[in-house]
């Protein structure tokens, strides 16, 4: 029996008509706030008043606008961590857990390292961020790598036992003697990052990721280890058969992921926090994931997505402040903008054809 | 000795529940060709629908099928992106799952507030089984849905995916779509069906935690559950009974460190030790069985006609 057939269907098309192209980035904007408009409403407030605060009061004075540069920074280093590894095709989705792991790091040196000049700590911390995160990227990577253990699912579980140990910590050997509180012991001055600009929290941070975008653009363009990469995110058997050493280059992109999803850990400690704390990380790790695909796994798209989230999540904070509607709703608009740009990629592929 | 094992394995049945369901929940995806990140989402939300809709209604009943329904929905949604548009398996899964979570944050605020503590109901309670029985009462004393996951669920999952024609076509789109295709059958209409099955049975799972377990939703309510259970089904060779057993070994796990830090010995560990531990079970049982792992041939492969 035959099913019925639906009366469209889509067709692969290789040249995506020209003016689509322009407009796609429009489109998924357009269908992104429509479907969360729907959300605004459910609070009963007005969209257009709340999008005003969402996306254009943030940029209307400095104080908020570098704000959005704040919340950028850790996203931007995620983005650029998460963007190692898909592009190689390991689907690193432990971001979260490593960036935690920096953070621990941090946390530490930043205690250890009092008293040495600002010069030598804080190069000293964002390498031990690095290293903490890649050794805890090292696992799932050895794992994949020699015993073909799926990297998704072990990631995914990393993120779960970091949780814990972060606790384990603060509840244990750091809790904050003073205040009791599950927080680490503040960091040394000398090893906290230095404001960029005078009374705002824009930090040092913000130059690192600048030059984490840099260095992603660098190695995937301009260097054959790039290429590599590229080659096995493209095809595991294709790139071994033109000599690729697919389990070498894997490694290394998982672990160069996890280094920097560290640093943006130490970022969040030395810039911000000079704390550990549990909820360091807004989800920063898992948004990465989001910024990777928005940007289409390439340095200006990493860098774009990650100016924009950060608007999105200072502009959720001002709707909420200004008109009572939940927070979250920065966290719900960057999920749906990703799924509304999945399926709008398609359509620069694919063309939607009335069945003959 | 006696008490704590016959609570141990009391709570292992009880804890397993949930994890079983969303594990069996993703053998269905998988076997069908796809991997559904979305899981931990959907049992989120499931959890939070049911508790919602059970609090708002004073109907424990329909909290669960609004949960199931929601689950089944979501599957559905899962299905749009990997099967009718074809995009990336693991992006589309943990999006779905990002969307979860921010809605039911959004939600669960917009009616609860930013208060401290959970809001809470009473919950299903567990059946009497022989209550005087000082072994065979506290383990047969379950609730109806650990009863029906062990005793329904799982069985029915083997028979319809190896006894009947519907899980001959699930297992068929998993291996080999262009056989399937070429026998007239439509690839996306099976693993739409598989989907929805799925993600019920995922959301289902979610609402067990908040609508018998625990009888309150709390921010941290599934806390990597779903996870789990992917790296469950792996395990378990998405052979339904397989999964089962192993969602047993990580239940057994978890019980195990409820019983210690129950016991309130000192232990020369922190407590969150115990907390990681069945986590890390879950990574070592992974490695051992990922050997042996054969994956369906077509899992993450989009299906589109030449």
């Amino acid at each position: 029996m035959e099913a019925k057939r639906f009366p469209y269907q889509l067709v692969k098309t290789d040249t995506p008509p020209i003016w689509m192209r322009p407009l796609i980035p429009v489109l998924i904007l357009l269908i992104t706030f429509l479907i969360t408009a729907g959300l605004i409403l459910s609070t009963r407030a007005n969209p257009f008043q709340a999008y005003y605060y969402f996306l254009i009061s943030p940029l209307s004075s400095q104080v908020s606008f570098l704000e959005v540069l704040v919340k950028s920074t850790p996203l931007m280093l995620t983005g650029v961590a998460v963007t190692f590894a898909f592009a190689t095709g390991y689907y690193n989705i432990g971001a979260e857990g490593q960036l935690y792991a920096g953070a621990i790091a941090a946390a530490w040196l930043g205690i250890v390292l009092a008293g040495v000049p600002a010069a030598i700590a804080i190069p000293l911390m964002i390498i031990g961020g690095f290293l903490a995160g890649m050794a805890w990227a090292l696992i799932p990577a050895l794992l994949k790598v020699r015993l073909a253990v799926d990297e998704v699912v072990t990631t995914l579980l990393m993120n779960s036992i970091m949780a814990y140990i972060v606790s384990a910590i603060l509840n244990g050997p750091w809790r904050d003697p003073t205040s009791g509180w599950p927080q680490s012991p503040e960091i040394a001055e000398n090893t906290m990052f230095f404001k960029l600009i005078p009374r705002s929290r824009l930090h040092f941070g913000f130059i690192v990721a600048l030059v984490g975008i840099a260095v992603l653009w660098f190695i995937l363009t301009q260097t054959s280890f790039g290429l590599k990469m590229r080659a096995v995110g493209l095809g595991k058997p294709a790139a071994q058969f033109a000599g690729i050493n697919v389990g070498r280059t894997t490694l290394i992109a998982a672990l160069i992921s996890g280094g920097i999803a560290g640093i943006a850990g130490v970022s969040e400690v030395a810039g911000i926090q000079f704390h550990l704390i549990g909820d360091l990380s807004a989800g920063y790790g898992y948004t990465g994931v989001i910024i990777a695909t928005l940007g289409s796994l390439n340095a200006i798209g990493v860098f774009v997505a990650s100016l924009f989230f950060g608007l999105i999540d200072t502009g959720a904070q001002t709707v909420s402040r200004a008109m009572g509607v939940p927070v979250y709703l920065g966290e719900v608009t960057q999920a749906v903008m990703l799924l509304v740009a999945l399926g709008m990629y398609l359509l620069q592929r694919y063309r939607i054809v009335r069945r003959a | 000795m006696e008490v704590f094992l016959v609570n141990l394995i009391a709570a292992t049945f009880r804890v397993s529940t949930p994890i079983v369901l969303a594990a069996i929940g993703e053998t269905y995806s998988e076997r069908a060709g796809i991997l559904n990140l979305g899981i931990e989402g959907i049992m989120y939300f499931g959890a939070f629908v049911g508790f919602l809709i059970a609090d708002k209604s004073g109907s424990l009943w329909l909290g669960l099928l609004m949960a199931i329904l929601s689950g089944i929905v979501f599957g559905l949604l899962m299905g749009f992106f990997t099967v009718t548009l074809g995009v990336n398996q693991h992006v589309s899964g943990l999006g779905i799952t990002l969307l979860h979570t921010g809605l039911t944050l959004f939600t669960f605020r917009l009616f609860y507030g930013g208060r401290s503590t959970p809001p809470s109901i009473p919950s299903f309670q567990t059946l009497n089984i022989l209550q005087n029985n000082p072994i065979l009462g506290p383990i047969l004393s379950q609730y109806w849905l650990t009863y029906l996951t062990f005793l329904v669920i799982v069985p029915l999952a083997w028979w319809i995916l190896y006894r009947t024609n519907f899980g001959l076509k699930i297992r068929s789109v998993g291996e080999n779509p262009e056989a399937v295709d070429a026998a007239g059958i439509s690839v996306p209409a099976v693993r739409y069906a598989a989907l929805a099955i799925g993600g019920g049975l995922m959301a289902a799972g979610g609402a067990f935690l908040s609508l018998f377990q625990l009888g309150a939703f709390t921010h941290g309510i599934i806390s990597g559950r779903g996870w789990v259970a992917i790296a469950i089904v792996i395990f378990g060779n998405w052979h339904p009974v397989r999964v089962m057993l192993g969602g047993l070994i990580f239940g057994g796990t978890f019980a195990l460190q409820l019983r210690l830090q129950a016991m309130g010995l000192q232990l020369p560990v922190p407590y969150e030790t115990f907390l990681a531990l069945p986590y890390v079970v879950t990574i070592i049982a992974l490695v051992i069985a990922g050997r042996n792992a054969s994956y369906p041939a077509a899992l993450l492969k989009p299906y589109r006609r030449e």
